[in-house]
């Protein structure tokens, strides 16, 4: 077992969960393939969307293997840092409009 | 990054029995990765054998004026090995009777041989369909003697296959050296101006996309098509078609992966990537690769880790294609790079 929460290695076992749901994870399989194929986007635009979302949702798996998509699509890494960025943006904009929501309860409960 | 060669350098991976040792231990000793040879027994493609020869690849030595980090010839400046005219006639002998369509001249940097010129106009003359010169571009703009090259292979109807990694500086920079991307820049809109790469020109201008790091090329329209984008929108350059090459771990780009320790995620991203239809076509099945010094190999990476063919027939000198197309093909694991995802080979993908 290993002594730590995250292992590189592990990003290649991710297939492995169908073992325990065949079902489940082919379907999960599936749509993700779909997702990505190239559409109303381009699969370019979608590999940077999934960078950005990687770091909001600091999935280690995620951030290597975008990066490395991206990399692979020709993405430069002033592209990658400015997805990165717009992910840091609307995380930090998510934390900041609930300042509006502690600044109208502080105007309820004060006199 | 070294200005030097392995070889000048006196570095290990210039040997190259090191190299193949480095390819078959490890992950593929160990049996946490198939070889190449059990992975297209799997398809019944073992022994890999040669299809109709369609290409003549011959190699005019390994003399560069460039050192790029990825080089799989380990070429430079400092490498003297070069073709001399007794062996660039023999070739021409074998270029005169060959049913290959197409001949592909490559080094280093072909040009630098001092009888390149000759070779071309004697070889334009041999009937052949498709005659391309692997030029780096750089050399084009790197002296005087060579800056008419591009009127030169016009007048000789030399379709041009050029090296260039990305439309951006830093990244072409960081693999191939500093000035590299202005010269070739440079260089693409001198061939644009007699008329190489422009819509519906005759004059074949093809690129050549190798990744500057350790991971795969993506999509080859996709990166046509962004690399068509940025150097029409930003320099007004055209070329017609780009070339997606994977990097196989042999020479420079082996001790690249070893260093900066990317080896064995490498090696597991090709055999995971690994493609049975790409096997199908895979260049060593339709290619036959000269040297500098005239010996026969199966692709151009058997012979930087000298593999020479398993023929009797093994010399230019002693050329008989009958009996050359009936040899088994020389394998090793370095033959993933040439299967993974849609394949590669120096006409880029054949899946």
């Amino acid at each position: 077992m290993s002594k730590t929460y995250y292992d590189p290695a592990d990003l290649r076992k991710f297939g492995n969960i169908t073992d325990w749901n065949e079902e489940l994870g082919n379907k999960f399989f599936d749509y993700y393939g779909k997702v990505f194929e190239e559409g109303a986007l381009t699969a370019r635009e979608k590999s940077l969307i999934a960078l950005a979302v990687a770091h909001t949702e600091q999935c280690p798996y995620c951030i290597d293997a975008y990066t490395k998509d991206g990399l692979q699509r020709g993405i430069t890494k002033e592209e990658m840092m400015e997805a990165v960025h717009v992910g840091a943006a609307i995380k930090s904009g998510a934390t900041l409009v609930h300042g509006v929501q502690m600044m109208n309860k502080v105007n309820k409960l004060e006199m | 990054m070294s200005k030097k060669s392995l070889l000048a350098r006196n570095n290990d991976l210039a040997n190259t029995e090191r190299q193949l040792e480095i390819l078959s231990n490890g992950q593929f000793a160990n049996g946490e990765l198939p070889t190449f040879a059990k992975k297209i027994a799997i398809t019944n493609q073992f022994p890999l054998r040669p299809k109709k020869l369609e290409i003549l690849q011959i190699n005019l030595g390994y003399m560069c004026n460039q050192v790029c980090a990825h080089c799989h010839v380990d070429a430079g400046p400092d490498r003297k090995e070069i073709m001399t005219k007794e062996t660039m006639q023999e070739c021409l002998d074998v270029i005169k009777k060959t049913g290959a369509h197409t001949l592909d001249l490559t080094g280093g940097a072909p040009e630098m041989n001092p009888n390149f010129r000759w070779f071309v106009e004697e070889a334009s003359t041999a009937g052949i369909n498709d005659f391309i010169v692997r030029s780096n571009l750089t050399i084009i703009r790197a002296n005087k003697k060579y800056h008419d090259l591009p009127t030169f292979f016009k007048k000789h109807k030399v379709h041009v296959v050029s090296s260039m990694p990305h439309w951006t500086r830093g990244k072409t920079d960081k693999q191939r050296g500093n000035g590299v991307f202005d010269k070739s820049i440079k260089a693409l809109q001198e061939l644009n101006a007699v008329g190489y790469g422009m819509p519906y020109s005759p004059l074949k201008l093809d690129l050549v996309y190798n990744p500057s790091g350790a991971f795969l090329p993506g999509d080859q329209l996709a990166l046509e098509n962004d690399f068509k984008k940025a150097l029409k929108n930003e320099f007004n350059i055209n070329f017609h078609h780009l070339f997606a090459i994977t990097n196989l771990p042999i020479s420079r780009f082996l001790d690249y992966l070893i260093a900066s320790e990317n080896y064995e995620d490498y090696m597991i991203s090709l055999v995971e990537a690994y493609n049975s239809e790409a096997v199908k076509n895979v260049m060593c099945t339709n290619t036959l690769s000269v040297s500098w010094d005239g010996w026969l190999y199966d692709c151009d990476f058997n012979q930087m880790l000298n593999l020479k063919v398993a023929s009797k027939v093994q010399h230019i000198s002693e050329y008989n294609e009958e009996l050359l197309q009936n040899r088994n093909i020389i394998i090793n694991q370095h033959c993933y790079g040439c299967t993974a995802g849609s394949g590669s080979s120096c006409q880029g993908v054949v899946a």
